[in-house]
């Protein structure tokens, strides 16, 4: 089942396009990050996802082709928009008795039991909470109602480092125990590669980077060598990212083969996830279809995961 | 609710060495390098290792499980179960459906007088090798480089179960190397 599926998704706002021609297949039982800088599209793809947006052009399905913002697909989604919104005035316990009744399915001893374990009182306004705290208490409503996917927009982005570490514990711990799948949307790279198993990176409205964070790690290395002209076999390698100081380069490399002996005169290195970010976020033209070359030569295997 | 869990929580220790009934908490909790390098998943591996090792965990010993590992370290649940598939793999531990995953085997532990003559031909070579003009690093990747050597050496001879971790780590050092 494919958790969520786009093809020549686009949406215009007047005289700005958001998305652009956004064609994607993530499988289900995934954690995806999608990854991108400010105004990259994050937010109106999710929007779309959950049917809060209807597109311009394109078509998206999610949980294997259900109509975002169908009766079918409200009930197996879990939504947290950006920044949890909640009701301010209203009392923890208030905001689950809402919940409740706003949805068709329900599970009121978990949220309660979930609220004993973080130590958050019931009787505590929603306002007098902390950040972490909110963004938790956001989290037990969209976990109470036990979807299939919970789709969360930014969710660590107003936390401290000690919140964002409880709030993605307690997260992975629904995951470990609920097997849902989880689209979050963060511009926090330094911590995606202990969480994310799939990656999507956008930028400025258009799909740079998809796939499965092992099947691109795997396609992606650091080459160090000598600067000045560069002796490499640019069928069989991409070179994403160059970084050249006088007598040396880095470069990162998108490689065909898995088992590709390294360049002579060139010494390999494993790419961190955010390496591979990073890269791609410099350059915006660097995109996940490579020439055809490469995706013969690999099977089309890391390029179109 | 919460008097009555205090007041059971010593009992039920006591109870489930005999009775086995719940399991008991696990003798360990795992943690994370911050830094990049080793994988997260062989960095759990290492640690059961390490616990075993230094007699932390026993056979039948209960290792923390996923939801624990992860909400705990706030890590994708795969990559605990990555660690534990790598665990039984290695025959370390076994798992129980429904249960957890369970400390199986044992690693060979060299006895104190032994571990004490192999330390000291150790820091006689240290001294050989410091009045040869090796510093620090130097003993470390010589000694590295020599144990991959050694190991590959061995696994030619007679291939079994432990070489493909060893053509493993062997890659990986060749890497940073």
């Amino acid at each position: 089942m494919k958790l969520m599926e786009t093809s020549g998704l686009t949406k215009r706002f007047r005289r700005t396009w958001a998305l652009r021609d956004c064609t994607l297949a993530i499988p289900a039982g995934h954690v995806v990050a999608l990854v991108g800088p400010n105004g990259a599209g994050k937010t109106t793809l999710l929007n779309l996802a959950v049917g809060l947006l209807r597109p311009t052009f394109g078509r998206i399905s999610v949980l294997g082709g259900e109509k975002p913002g169908s009766v079918a697909a409200r009930r197996r989604v879990g939504f947290v928009a950006q920044d949890a919104p909640l009701y301010g005035h209203l009392p923890a316990g208030d905001m689950l008795h809402l919940a409740r009744n706003l949805n068709l399915t329900w599970d009121e001893e978990r949220a309660r039991d979930r609220l004993a374990d973080l130590g958050i009182p019931l009787a505590r306004k929603v306002r007098q909470l902390s950040g972490g705290q909110r963004a938790q208490l956001a989290l037990t409503v969209a976990l109470a109602k036990r979807p299939e996917v919970l789709i969360l927009d930014e969710p660590l982005a107003s936390l401290d480092p000690l919140a964002r570490h409880d709030f993605m514990g307690s997260l992975m711990a629904a995951v470990a125990e609920d097997g849902l799948s989880v689209v979050f949307s963060s511009h926090v790279v330094s911590e995606l590669e202990r969480i994310a198993d799939y990656l999507v990176v956008l930028n400025e409205g258009r799909l740079q980077l998809a796939g499965e964070v092992d099947v691109l790690l795997g396609a992606h290395h650091i080459l160090t060598g000598p600067g000045g002209e560069m002796a490499l076999d640019s069928k069989r390698i991409a070179v994403v990212q160059a970084t050249q100081a006088g007598a040396q380069a880095h470069l990162l490399v998108r490689t065909s083969a898995a088992d590709q002996p390294d360049p002579p005169g060139w010494l390999s290195s494993p790419a961190t996830l955010e390496d591979l970010v990073l890269a791609y976020l410099r350059d915006p033209k660097a995109s996940v279809l490579p020439g055809p070359d490469l995706t013969a030569a690999a099977g089309g295997q890391a390029a179109r995961a | 609710m919460t008097i009555d869990k205090g007041s059971k929580s010593e009992a039920d220790i006591v109870a489930s060495d005999t009775a086995n009934s719940s399991p008991a908490a696990s003798p360990i909790a795992f943690r994370l390098d911050p830094g990049p390098g080793v994988p997260t998943y062989l960095q759990l591996v290492h640690q059961v290792e390490q616990s075993l090792r230094l007699g932390y965990l026993k056979e039948g010993d209960r290792l923390p499980t996923v939801k624990e590992a992860v909400n705990a370290l706030a890590i994708n649940p795969n990559t605990v179960l990555k660690a534990y598939r790598e665990l039984e793999h290695r025959g370390l531990a076994i798992g129980r459906p429904g249960q957890g995953t369970f400390i199986a085997g044992t690693l060979r532990r060299v006895g104190l007088a032994e571990q004490k003559a192999l330390r000291k031909d150790l820091l006689d070579w240290l001294r050989t090798a410091e009045d040869a003009g090796l510093d620090a690093e130097g003993m470390e990747a010589l000694f590295a480089s020599s144990l991959r050597d050694f190991l590959d050496r061995r696994d030619e001879k007679r291939p079994r179960r432990g070489g493909r971790r060893a053509v493993r780590s062997s890659r990986q050092a060749g890497e940073v190397a």
